[in-house]
């Protein structure tokens, strides 16, 4: 298992890439930023991170080509996870901006109601519904680093794609998977040791795949 | 539930860490990267760099620094001092910071507030806010009689005064985008008398966004302080903890012995 698959990061143009950059490459994946359809070519995964607004992302995603190949990564059902936006862009729409996003997920992202403060900021425990190797060796309840106001919500049909839930003035998704898609809505790359053991579960389920 | 959170800062010049009080006396106390992954080994949740470079040309050696911080310690990094504006604030952010501290900048154009908003998403903003209590209010003494107490906004190290109440321009900035206050008591600021609790409780009950706690930090009672009494969700020290006077660890075990949620790392280096 000493193989460095090749994972895409999908750039769209806004924040910090050399976290999840640095923490890939630490965790054993060979890490390629994807700034065209193109690079998604002869890849292992994807990732699509990223902070702030659904529309000004999906915009960024369309004029760089990236929407279609993502679309059709995602009905192919190959590795993927998204992180924080990323997750969020995985749903019908998102309420922020009214953007259409992906819309592979039922669901739409929501303003996180009954928050005791906003922006959602700081470490906060993320407790399983069900057992996934994403979260193999990881404590259940463990903290990770959440940096957000919006949350994906699936639609009561869609409630088991759910992995874990977080408390913020009550309970979210923090985790979503089926099948070959992965969400989280923390961020990995910044919540210290347990972060970086659940991207290295990421990688081993990207090489078993 | 959402922890508490514990931020060691560092004052950056020159692309190193050094040591002082109030920009004076300044001494050389390191690499920021290492001493960035021995905070985050030691439990810090966060960390924040305050750029105190005087030269704008060498505020390159910055980037730089950011960069290297972000590939060794795998906790959020916030950069502060001397942006003005959007493009610098996407330079910081793409070396690798997750937030930038906007201050003086942000005084004399709050506009700056909605731009840098607009681009990176409120998230990424943290308007710093140095508040010196307005002399004349306050506790007068035993004798006199209490006048509600004020503060204005102080900016350019602490040596300009605004005339802006504290209060009103938290508000602002929120209203503008700012998603997190990093509010300093210029009063407290290096005299190890404790937070202002006050100050925080003025604008912690007026705001929704988090605020972080800084200026006045002694020991591990005056983090507890900062939060229950005045409602911080974030405390922020120097110099205790570059002068090795209190671990991060005994300030959490405090603050959990005192009730409050903190992040406990299993095995931090005390």
């Amino acid at each position: 298992m000493t193989r460095r698959p090749r994972i895409a990061v999908v750039d769209h143009g806004a924040g910090n890439l050399v976290s999840i950059d640095q923490a890939l490459t630490t965790v054993g994946a060979e890490v390629v930023f994807a700034r065209d359809g193109e690079a998604l070519r002869g890849v292992a995964a994807v990732i699509v991170p990223g902070v702030g607004a659904a529309e000004p992302a999906m915009a960024r995603l369309d004029a760089h080509g990236l929407t279609g190949p993502i679309r059709a990564w995602l009905a192919d059902d190959r590795p993927f996870l998204g992180v924080c936006l990323g997750l969020q862009l995985l749903f019908e729409g998102s309420d922020e901006d009214g953007a259409t996003t992906l819309g592979v997920v039922p669901g739409r992202a929501v303003r996180l109601e009954g928050a005791p403060t906003l922006p959602h900021i700081g470490w906060n425990q993320v407790e399983r519904t069900r057992s996934h190797p994403l979260f193999e060796g990881i404590a259940d309840g463990a903290d990770f680093y959440f940096v957000h106001s919006y949350v994906g919500a699936p639609d009561p049909s869609a409630r088991d794609v759910v992995l874990a839930t977080t408390d913020h003035g009550g309970p979210f998704a923090s985790a979503i998977g089926r099948d070959a898609l992965l969400g989280v809505q923390f961020h990995p790359e910044r919540s210290g040791p347990d972060g970086l053991r659940l991207l290295a579960n990421f990688v081993d389920l990207v090489r078993a795949a | 539930m959402l922890r508490r959170r514990v931020i060691p800062c560092l004052d950056v010049a020159d692309g190193r860490v050094v040591k002082g009080t109030r920009f004076v006396d300044l001494v050389d106390a390191g690499d920021p990267p290492e001493l960035a992954e021995r905070y985050a080994a030691e439990g810090a949740d966060e960390l924040v760099f305050l750029d105190i470079t005087a030269a704008p040309e060498r505020r390159g050696t910055l980037l730089d620094v950011v960069e290297r911080t972000a590939r060794r310690a795998f906790i959020p990094l916030t950069v502060g001092g001397g942006v003005r504006t959007v493009a610098e604030m996407r330079d910081v952010l793409r070396a690798g910071a997750d937030k930038v501290s906007l201050n003086t900048a942000a005084v004399a154009d709050p506009t700056l507030i909605i731009r840098c908003a607009g681009r990176f998403g409120r998230q990424a903003v943290v308007v710093a806010i140095d508040a010196r209590t307005v002399a004349g209010t306050g506790r007068q003494g035993a004798d006199a009689a209490d006048a509600p107490r004020a503060w204005q906004v102080v900016v350019n190290g602490g040596r300009e005064a605004t005339g802006l109440d504290v209060v009103d321009w938290a508000r602002r900035a929120v209203d503008l985008g700012a998603g997190e206050l990093l509010v300093t008591s210029i009063d407290r600021d290096g005299t190890g008398s404790g937070f202002d609790t006050e100050l925080l409780r003025a604008i912690t009950s007026s705001v929704p966004v988090p605020v972080i706690a800084s200026g006045g930090a002694a020991g591990p009672d005056d983090f507890v302080r900062a939060v229950r009494d005045g409602g911080a969700d974030a405390v922020l020290a120097a110099s205790i903890f570059h002068r090795r006077l209190h671990a991060i660890s005994d300030v959490k075990a405090a603050m959990a012995a005192a009730g409050l949620p903190v992040r406990l790392v299993h095995g931090a280096v005390a």
